[in-house]
């Protein structure tokens, strides 16, 4: 029992629930598909029953819903300008699946898809993907200037042009690798500092201490993981639109 | 009643507040800016180490692909280590803590003006 109260990774276990194969591949689903089902569910029932009204002095749930409209629209206006309008449902969904997924997974008992990498890594991939065909479908062959820093001499070209183009690659590296390293530093610490509360008895009060703090820490982290991921996919797509 | 002293307190309160004022939004703005600072370390700091695994790992993919021992990798850990450095300065230089940008706002506008 005490072994198994110390295992903190073991709430990042993926379970098949439908085992199923194609081939080769493994296409069972799981409890991360389950969670991100959910969300996704979780996310629709939001938006579409808050918007069921259509009040013109909108309610209490109807105002959340049009708190993240806004919120993703001013984002967007902010960093890529009018011309970044057409992508708001991409970068909505990206959010609201994001934010929900985070926020699910602070439910006890839940599962938090977002602490595994390949499904971080998965979405930053699409974002890089995406970001990197509406640059050349923008610019055409124009947008391999954005890899040739301006006002540098001819010769330091061989240097910075791999070096632009290595830092360009590390975008999808490092996007993903934030957002899964928070959720999963956050939820092990979180599971530590239960199993002191456990172990140590009365003297237990000081980590349950900690891990309300933790808690509360949890939630901000949840929601600002989410707003960084989004506002990075905003500043990608910028840099994509407008070259510099 | 009257014998006491006039209200000697107005400029006295308002010298005391001029004092006070800029150490409590001081306080006030530190506790605030703690999350988004630790945020932005955190930031900084997996930049500097993506950058580096990804110029490795294209490194060893380099040398896998045309065995040219361990070269690709060596050169390409030293490409990383820069873009690495690239990126976080251009993090941070976003911030308005960069040498020549007059804080966010400014380099905003700045950008916004270049680029329309």
């Amino acid at each position: 029992m005490a072994e198994k109260a110390i295992d903190p990774l073991h709430q990042f276990e993926i379970v098949r629930l439908i085992p199923a194969k194609i081939g080769n591949l493994d296409v069972s689903f799981t409890n991360a598909s389950l969670w991100m089902v959910i969300a996704i569910a979780a996310v629709t029932v939001f938006l579409i029953g808050g918007m069921r009204q259509r009040a013109l002095v909108p309610g209490r749930w109807q105002s959340m819903a049009e708190l993240s409209y806004e919120f993703i629209a001013g984002m967007i206006q902010d960093n890529v300008g009018s011309s970044g309008k057409k992508f708001f449902p991409f970068i909505f969904t990206l959010f609201m699946f994001i934010l929900f997924g985070n926020m699910m997974g602070m439910v006890p008992y839940s599962f938090t898809f977002t602490s595994h990498i390949i499904v971080t890594f998965a979405m930053a991939f699409v974002v890089f993907i995406g970001v990197t065909i509406v640059g050349f479908v923008m610019h055409g062959a124009h947008f391999l200037s954005f890899f040739v820093p301006k006002g540098v001499p001819k010769i330091m070209l061989l240097l910075m042009v791999p070096i632009e183009v290595l830092s360009y690659l590390t975008r999808p590296v490092s996007l993903s690798i934030r957002l899964f390293a928070n959720m999963m530093a956050g939820h092990t610490m979180l599971k530590v500092f239960a199993a002191f509360t456990v172990m140590l008895g009365i003297f237990g009060v000081a980590p349950l201490a900690i891990n309300v703090a933790l808690t509360g820490f949890e939630f901000l982290v949840a929601f600002l993981q989410a707003y960084v991921f989004t506002v990075l996919t905003c500043i990608y797509l910028n840099d994509a639109i407008h070259l510099h | 009643m009257a014998t006491e002293p006039p209200p000697p307190s107005l400029d006295e309160l308002e010298r005391r507040l001029k004092q006070a004022r800029p150490e409590q939004v001081g306080a006030g703005a530190d506790a605030a800016d703690r999350p988004r600072a630790m945020g932005m370390a955190f930031r900084v700091s997996v930049e500097l180490v993506s950058a580096l695994a990804v110029g490795v790992g294209l490194g060893w993919l380099i040398d896998y692909g045309l065995g040219t021992g361990p070269w690709g990798m060596v050169v390409m850990f030293f490409f990383g280590a820069a873009a690495g450095m690239l990126n976080v300065y251009r993090v941070v230089e976003g911030l308005g803590f960069g040498r020549w940008s007059k804080g966010p706002a400014a380099t905003k506008e700045e950008d916004r003006g270049e680029r329309g």
